[in-house]
């Protein structure tokens, strides 16, 4: 069998099983559902995941240790899983062969010869990955005075190197004035450092642009909704999701650019594909000519899908193991084995140092810099509701991928994917909408803690959620508040019984209590004719006043005016009443007197002490379009700087 | 010069045909759909659908209540005292059992139908003929994990019978003759395709804003759209509710009563041992019997008196002579 079809049969099957794990990414006890299959298998054998969380965190979190497996191999192998592994490569792949199939071999050299910007991605890899690294220069920092000045030194040296070509230069005017550059720069650095270390932060955003987790988000938040989850059980109203057009837009458009340049995605922007590359270069096995009898005819050129032109003085670090240029060579030259190129090999990625440097550090100050804003300080969104055993804001954002599988597993579809308005990081992550969906979160469910590649949400037990057992004196996972908006909230305003909120609320004993009052309802006031008394008491008034049955629904009430005692209204005509007897009392009255027709109202009050903010209450709320009673982010549990009530439970 | 000539006038007859042909389509088609009035303000209606009676015909009011602890036994004592079940299911039935499912919680806190109750009961519509028995709710919380938690898919799968769980495209409008709420509102027909029996069962539970949720309140389940805005008027929907839902059978289960903290329950000390199981054909009866066990009378739930009084029933339940009957 041709290397090539091994090739294909490896895309075809893992692509497939990518599919199938995100697929059986939904509650559920049937076997095609979530039960033990290792849904994000192919996030953990990430390596970028794994990477980018550890810089952040210095952990790497259960599954990502199957990254591992990923880099020993290409360190082995080269670029296998951006060939033979990678899903989104898999699409890419396809869409760029199917374009090429009737193309002549000139034109098909043409779209795949290596272009200078396939070097973007190397930035964009060093930018994202830079972004994490707040936190580990904090501690550096922290560390004492003999680290600092080792990291001053570091980046001392590193501008050393950087002008190293004015520094041999032979005007010494140049050099002296460089040495000053050199003291006067790195003494700024360390004064701010010093001075401002505490600014420094971490963000993962590789997500944004992670092919795993882009593939994930995809096919989670686009396609399988756009094809109505036809065979998600369950799912009585279409899934719906924030912004999920965007997501497709880039998915689709990548896809049909690969129409016109193969692989566009992995040749120019991919920076998991960068990280391979970077890896990929020191890989034991390697593409390249075996013999000297090659003829410079160009045809393994053709197919390359990495465009990294095997022809030539190779570009190992841009070959993505396609085989094509093994199939394609006619003369038997070219070879996949432990001994370099005949041709040649370029190892390195065309980034200049400067370059490095400067994206470098562009990336330690952008998270800084989005974090001006104050959004995760005193200026936060209180719309920013996160799931269930999110970790503080800060922390979930050295953690959180953007992978939407928590948004893919929720039951009830109240997990979205956030837009900017939560800040510039937020951008994808989960955040929760009680307008949208089935119900609220669920108070005995935890499934989207335990999808989480990451642990941005924290595997949390039922009983931790519930706060039982020994969680007791911690209380419920709450995530965040509802607050009774008065001027909404029919019976407060509006005297119109209601208490949906109060009835659905799940927490026992609820966290919406009632007060129950009576109001007198418009034009109240009503002059008796007379009164008799059979089984029920039968109330005429002087003149027709009423809407026949009007106040017959249970819960309109009759008082005499200057009396206590109350009377609910059974039924009623234009002009008679009839009223429930009570145990106590007799009807004391005479005709000519007034009386008072009241509602019966209970107004509902959130107990701060026990509403958890799983929004149920929101969901059901009858004033559907901006809701009476609303859940923000208020006393969450996960920060405690949100707290809002003086005794925490 | 002549041969161009008269080409030159072919061409311009075939052009002039195709011009005058688009001038007329493009003319036709402006008149064909020339709209003057614009669009009427009020939305397209559906197909309303309305359900049928689905009591047993001729058949006399008849109410049992049996004590026990197992609502296995229990159920099929109170269907012995009824007549059996083969006197309410035949041979080829198909039927619906309207269960309470509104929460996503489980059946140890008493806010759904008991599973064991769902799987009896399922079984013993097999046990007498049924063809095909479906289970079925417009739960409140997520209608996918309320059937799981609660257990009543499982169950009634173990039993044999199909649950449906309510998609959007299974509702279709519905309005009671006479009723001022049900009007146009979707109602959860789907299931009831080719259904001819109807078993309503649900637990006695504390309801804040009615007072009582049992049989005539389960109803509600078969309710779409945005069915809250009903609360505002929750006796007169209930009374509705009934009064459009002709049951075969309704089998009130107060085994375990929520006596606080109703509908949703979520503890155990919202809940009471009462040891009754109810069956009747007669749902105002039935409910009347079960405010008992929430130590309510029929005054303390406005909705019972309203029913009656609509012919739905008799809240006097002494006067069907029920049979009242102990699980040894």
């Amino acid at each position: 069998m041709a290397i090539v079809t091994v090739r294909r049969i490896s895309q075809v099957f893992f692509f497939l099983l990518f599919v199938w794990f995100s697929f059986v990414s939904t509650a559920g006890e049937e076997w095609w559902e979530l039960r033990g299959w290792p849904a994000n298998w192919f996030l953990q054998l990430d390596p970028l995941v794994a990477l980018v969380t550890f810089l952040a965190t210095f952990t790497f979190y259960a599954g990502l240790l199957w990254a591992l497996l990923t880099i020993l191999l290409t360190l082995v192998l080269g670029r296998f899983f951006c060939g033979w592994v990678c899903p989104f490569g898999t699409l890419q792949h396809f869409m760029g062969y199917w374009s090429g199939r009737f193309e002549t071999l000139g034109h098909l050299q043409q779209k795949n010869r290596y272009h200078p910007y396939q070097v973007i991605k190397y930035y964009l890899l060093v930018f994202l990955l830079s972004m994490a690294l707040g936190v580990a220069l904090q501690k550096i920092i922290q560390a004492g005075l003999w680290t600092a000045l080792l990291l001053y030194g570091g980046i001392a040296l590193c501008l050393l190197l950087l002008f190293r070509e004015t520094w041999l230069g032979e005007k010494k005017s140049k050099a002296i004035a460089s040495v000053f550059f050199l003291a006067g720069a790195s003494g700024l650095l360390a004064a701010f450092l010093q001075g401002g270390h505490r600014i420094l932060a971490s963000s993962v955003q590789t997500g944004l642009l992670d092919p795993i987790p882009l593939m994930h988000r995809s096919l989670n938040l686009f396609l399988f909704p756009v094809l109505g989850e036809p065979f998600r059980r369950g799912v009585v109203e279409p899934r719906l999701y924030e912004g999920a057009w965007v997501i497709g837009l880039i998915f689709v458009a990548v896809l049909l650019l690969c129409l016109k340049i193969p692989r566009f995605y992995c040749r120019f922007i991919c920076p998991l594909g960068a990280l391979m590359g970077i890896l990929g270069k020191w890989a034991l096995y390697r593409v390249g000519k075996t013999r000297v009898n090659c003829r410079d005819c160009s045809v393994c050129e053709a197919h390359c899908e990495g465009a990294c032109e095997p022809m030539g003085a190779i570009r190992q670090h841009e070959c993505v193991l396609c085989m094509n240029c093994l199939d394609d060579c006619h003369h038997g030259v070219m070879g996949y084995g432990t001994s370099r190129s005949l041709g040649g090999e370029r190892d390195a990625p065309d980034i200049s140092r400067r370059g490095l440097v400067l994206t470098v550090a562009a990336g330690v100050v952008s998270i800084p810099s989005m974090r001006l804003s104050g959004l995760l300080a005193s200026n936060r969104d209180p719309h920013l509701v996160r799931p269930p055993g999110a970790l503080r804001e800060e922390e979930f954002l050295q953690r959180c991928i953007k992978c939407g599988q928590c948004m893919r597993i929720c039951p009830t579809n109240i997990i979205h994917p956030g837009d900017f308005s939560h800040g510039v990081e937020s951008l994808w992550t989960p955040v929760l909408n009680f307008r949208v969906g089935t119900s609220g979160c669920q108070l005995n469910c935890v499934a989207c803690g335990h999808i989480c590649p990451t642990a941005a949400i924290r595997p949390i037990s039922l009983e931790e959620k519930l706060g039982e057992g020994r969680f007791a004196d911690a209380g419920p996972v709450r995530m965040g508040m509802a607050f009774v908006d008065l001027g909404r909230c029919l019976p407060w305003t509006m005297d119109l019984p209601c208490i949906v909120c109060q009835e659905n609320c799940p927490v026992s004993p609820k966290a919406i209590v009632v007060h129950e009052v009576f109001r007198p309802i418009r034009d109240p006031v009503h002059r008796v004719h007379s009164v008799m008394e059979n089984d029920f008491i039968v109330v005429t008034l002087e003149r027709l006043a009423l809407q026949p049955a009007r106040l017959a629904t249970g819960d309109y009430y009759v008082r005499w005016v200057g009396e206590e005692a109350r009377w609910r209204i059974q039924r009623n005509t234009e002009r008679e009443i009839e009223l429930v007897p009570q145990a106590r009392g007799h009807i004391s009255t005479q005709e000519g007197k007034e009386i008072e027709i009241l509602v019966r109202l209970h107004l509902p009050q959130v107990d701060p002490h026990r509403c958890i903010g799983c929004g149920v209450c929101e969901h059901e709320c009858p004033v559907t379009g901006k809701r009476a009673i609303r859940v923000t982010a208020e006393n969450e549990s996960r920060e405690k700087r949100h707290s809002m009530i003086l005794h925490g439970s | 010069m002549e041969k161009k000539e008269t080409l030159h006038r072919r061409d311009f007859l075939v052009r002039s045909l195709k011009v005058g042909a688009a001038v007329g389509v493009t003319g036709f088609l402006g008149w064909r759909f020339h709209d003057p009035e614009g669009p009427p303000g009020a939305q397209q209606e559906e197909d309303e659908v309305s359900l049928p009676d689905f009591s047993v015909p001729g058949m006399d009011r008849r109410l049992a209540v049996v004590r026990g602890e197992d609502r296995a036994a229990t159920l099929e004592l109170a269907l012995h005292a009824l007549g059996g079940m083969s006197a309410f299911v035949k041979e080829g039935d198909r039927v619906l059992v309207k269960v309470n499912a509104a929460f996503a919680s489980p059946p140890i806190l008493s806010a759904t139908t008991h599973p064991a109750l769902v799987e009896r009961l399922v079984q013993l519509c097999f046990k007498a003929g049924a063809g095909e028995v479906i289970v079925t709710d417009n739960p409140i919380n997520d209608p996918q994990s309320c059937f799981v938690l609660s257990g009543i898919e499982e169950a009634a799968r173990r039993a044999g019978g199909r649950v449906i769980y309510p998609r959007s495209d299974l509702f279709q409008p519905t309005t009671l003759p006479g009723g001022r709420l049900i009007r146009s509102w979707p109602l959860l027909y789907g299931p009831f395709h080719g259904v001819n029996k109807l078993i309503g069962v649900a637990p006695v539970k504390d309801h804040h804003r009615s007072g009582a949720s049992m049989i005539m309140k389960n109803w509600y389940g078969l309710l779409g759209g945005r069915r809250n805005v009903f609360h505002q008027d929750v006796h007169t929907i209930i009374t509705e509710l009934a009064m459009m839902v002709k049951p075969t059978l309704a089998i009130l289960d107060g085994t375990t009563t929520m006596m606080t903290n109703g509908p949703t329950g979520g503890s155990l000390a919202d809940l009471k041992a009462t040891h009754t199981l109810i069956a009747g054909t007669d749902q105002v009866s039935v409910d009347a019997f079960g405010a008992t066990l929430l130590d309510k009378t029929v005054l303390d739930l406005p909705f019972i008196h309203m029913a009656e009084s609509a012919g739905v029933g008799t809240s006097r339940y002494e006067t069907l002579n029920p049979t009242h009957l102990q699980v040894s």
